[in-house]
């Protein structure tokens, strides 16, 4: 029987890993959704009611953090034991970090400037460079095993994506 | 047509009788209601073969009301009694309202929301809506000749939770039972994506009288997966007409004129822009109460100027909402136009240079919400179950807590598909703190002060404890109609304490009974009656849908003994329903709802089996 805290790589009939068949995701998502989902129950009872909601919900919650590459990762390493989030890791390597103090630069410049030229190519390196991190990622997980340093990874592509969010806020902001 | 009849007691409802379901497109200066007739969703018209109520209710001294036309033709008449655009401040206070000074209404601040007073007392913008609703009901009922089962009631995307809430509250008051809060512009892709069976990603771009939206959705085959969606629930077609007010007014040298002047004027420029959009030029006279002649000629070409900032308006939204589907123009296949609004010709241009193509006008922009309200109300109604789509929609707003330094921490982004829960974990900071308040908000800024503040409320009787000792988890849940609950409790400790928060503007039961009682004092209408038929009906859905379900599934998922008593449950409300004794109904009503509880679970069980069946079966161990 199907039950709520079963993992959400099961929930969909998926193999646990990185590397998803994304296609087969979306179909048993909607599948699922089909079933289960809050519309299919409104004219129902509230005890079905409730429930539909507690299903969707559950499934919503599943299917986005398998759609997502990042949130994937970092589920994968929670089923291993390991909050690669978490606070209290050890420091990230300078040269990472230097090199975010350089783009940080470089987005203060662009927006001082209102140069969107700018932004854009800023957006494109930062989207390869995070791009490059996720190989690495999923290297790391599906075929070396190695959960440490994929978790080392991922808190480096936390710090780009936060950037990418911080230059979408500053496309907004030059509105 | 014999609505909700039985033949026997319990057990013999036709499991595909026709339910009464109508969508109702609740807006800021029309409404309409649409219902699914012999499979082609329909407009309501009323008895003059008008299909668009205006959202205008006058309240007389002897408490009556009249809303619709004959309101909105004499407005001028009464301006302080005849609230229009009550829309534009369900779920407001007064300071969001940043016209109100130059409005004719005596605002009341009240806690949460706004309230106007009138001759016939006080009155809430629900109370306002919620007259506007039992009319268009009441065409519903007489069209079809019985019963509403229920009701899709359309909302603007970018709605808060404040909006929603109250749009919920109204509908419950004019005795609707509501389905589904639906967002408009997803209603317009539905009765647009039906109609055209159309694949692909599309732009829905709704100028409505006082609201805008955009929502991009993906159409994928019966999917209808909303994106990302954007607006601004404060700007709509009403503002063109005040910026043509204003340059009248600015033309013939006034700098003010009486309420019974404006409410005409408004009604001129109205009509101005209407006329402008098939005619070059229009020529606008006006007499006012000084006997002061005001006539002006108004071409596209000035009415263009005057708009050009509002248009523009628009079109930040809509490149938000792209990038937060992270896509790009070219991306999208096809851009849909809804509201009145957008057959100004200069918005309809604006909006094609914009999306690069040609926006696609080939639905009646000012029905197709309505209609496709009617659509999913027929399905959420279970009229249809082959052939059945899907709906994906989103919540518009982040929504947060507050943190140290008055910042808010977002729990649920925007743009979530619902319905969605997350969870957050907080501490004490003090040793032994026994209480922590909790402040909920909604909205992209960082600061509390720049969101909308939806409920407080303070968790108590926290173990004392170390500073930080304490695990506190505070879940929001948004459910399908978009409104948000907030439970919090204390884990660190195993000992749980529990809250559920309803947001400060919504209605109790109390107070919405309160309010039917002196609507329907007026009516002369027996409110008990009124109570005992809403009972009534909602006994008899869960009968049918009980039937339904034994029908369904009772052999496969209940034991005969099991069976026999959901049976016995289902026979005995049927025949408390029978009688007239309110209580009784409830109480027979809430017997048979926990006497399923584990059917219901078993059948929802059984439906995530049927989803998966054929995706490894056996990997997931069933």
């Amino acid at each position: 029987m199907p039950d709520f805290n079963q993992d959400h790589f099961a929930l969909f009939g998926l193999d646990p890993g990185y590397a998803i068949d994304v296609e087969a995701l979306d179909l048993a998502y909607r599948e699922l959704q089909g079933e289960i989902h809050p519309d299919r129950f409104a004219h129902a009872g509230e005890a079905d009611k409730r429930l539909a909601v507690q299903w969707s919900t559950r499934a919503n919650e599943a299917y986005q953090t398998l759609k997502n590459p990042f949130a994937r990762a970092s589920y994968l390493l929670t089923l291993q034991g390991i909050d690669a989030l978490a606070p209290g890791h050890a420091a990230l390597p300078l040269t990472f970090l230097e090199r975010q103090m350089e783009w940080r630069e470089t987005l203060a410049e662009a927006v001082a400037s209102a140069d969107t030229d700018a932004l854009d190519r800023l957006e494109n390196d930062t989207r390869a460079e995070a791009g490059g991190l996720l190989r690495e990622v999923a290297e790391l997980l599906d075929t070396k095993r190695d959960y440490p340093a994929a978790a080392e990874v991922l808190r480096q592509y936390r710090f780009l994506e936060k950037f990418l969010a911080d230059i979408g806020d500053a496309y907004e902001d030059m509105e | 047509m014999a609505l909700l009849q039985i033949a026997e007691p319990g057990l013999s409802t036709a499991p595909h009788q026709h339910r009464l379901a109508v969508g109702i497109d609740l807006g800021t200066t029309n409404s309409l209601v649409a219902t699914v007739r012999n499979g082609i969703s329909v407009v309501l018209n009323d008895e003059h073969g008008r299909p668009l109520l205006p959202s205008v209710v006058r309240y007389h001294p002897d408490g009556s009301t009249t809303v619709g036309c004959e309101a909105q033709s004499r407005a001028s008449e009464d301006p302080h009694n005849t609230i229009i655009s009550a829309k534009r401040f369900m779920g407001r206070g007064i300071k969001d309202i940043p016209d109100a000074a130059t409005l004719p209404y005596h605002f009341v601040d009240a806690p949460g929301m706004v309230q106007i007073k009138t001759v016939a007392g006080v009155k809430s913008p629900v109370e306002v809506s919620a007259e506007v609703l039992k009319v268009l009901k009441d065409r519903a009922e007489i069209a079809l000749g019985g019963e509403l089962t229920g009701a899709v009631i359309t909302v603007p995307a970018y709605f808060d939770d404040a909006q929603r809430q109250a749009t919920k509250d109204a509908a419950r008051l004019a005795g609707l039972s509501v389905l589904r809060l639906l967002n408009e512009p997803t209603a317009a892709a539905i009765a647009y994506g039906l109609d055209n069976a159309s694949e692909g990603i599309y732009a829905v771009y709704d100028l409505g009288g006082g609201t805008f939206d955009v929502s991009i959705l993906k159409l994928t085959k019966g999917v209808f997966e909303v994106l990302s969606t954007n607006g601004d629930s404060a700007l709509g077609g009403d503002d063109f007409d005040r910026r043509i007010y204003c340059w009248m007014l600015d033309e013939s040298a006034l700098h003010t004129v009486g309420d019974h002047d404006k409410a005409m004027l408004m009604a001129k420029a109205r009509e101005a822009k209407e006329h402008l959009t098939d005619h070059p030029e229009v020529q606008i006279t006006a007499v006012l109460a000084t006997g002061q002649l005001i006539d002006f000629k108004l071409t596209e070409a000035k009415f263009n100027e005057l708009a050009v900032s509002l248009v523009n308006k628009t079109l930040a939204p809509c490149r938000k909402a792209l990038r937060d589907a992270g896509l790009q123009t070219g991306d999208i296949k096809g851009v849909v136009m809804v509201g009145g609004s957008t057959r100004v010709p200069r918005i309809q241009a604006a909006v094609g240079e914009f999306f690069g193509q040609t926006p696609l006008t080939n639905l009646d922009p000012d029905k197709v919400v309505a209609l496709g309200a009617a659509i999913q109300a027929n399905v959420l109604a279970g009229n249809k179950r082959e052939d059945d789509w899907l709906l994906l929609d989103v919540v518009p707003l982040s929504l947060g807590l507050e943190t140290m330094g008055g910042l808010v921490e977002k729990v649920i982004p925007r743009n979530s598909t619902i319905p969605v829960a997350r969870g957050q974990d907080f501490t004490t900071y003090k040793d032994g703190q026994t209480a922590m308040s909790i402040h909920v908000l909604q909205g992209e800024r960082e600061l509390v002060s720049d969101c909308r503040s939806l409920a407080r409320f303070a968790l108590r009787g926290i173990p004392p404890m170390v500073a930080g000792a304490a695990r506190i988890r505070v879940t929001f849940q948004v459910d399908a109609d978009g409104l948000l609950s907030v439970t919090a409790r204390e884990t660190g400790t195993g000992i749980e304490s529990h809250i559920e928060v309803k947001p400060s503007y919504g209605l109790s039961d109390d107070e919405v009974a309160r309010m039917l009682q002196e609507s329907y004092a007026h009516a002369r209408e027996d409110v008990d009656a009124r109570q005992l038929a809403e009972i009534k009906v909602d006994a008899q859905r869960l009968i049918d849908a009980s039937v339904a379900a034994l029908a369904e599934d009772g052999a496969a998922l209940l034991q005969a003994d099991e069976r026999a008593a959901v049976e016995a449950l289902i026979t005995n409300l049927d025949s408390q329903l029978q009688g007239h004794d309110p209580a009784a109904i409830k109480r027979a009503t809430e017997a048979l709802n926990r006497g399923t509880a584990e059917f219901a679970a078993r059948r929802m069980d059984a439906s995530v089996k049927r989803a998966l069946a054929g995706h490894k079966i056996d990997e997931i161990g069933m």
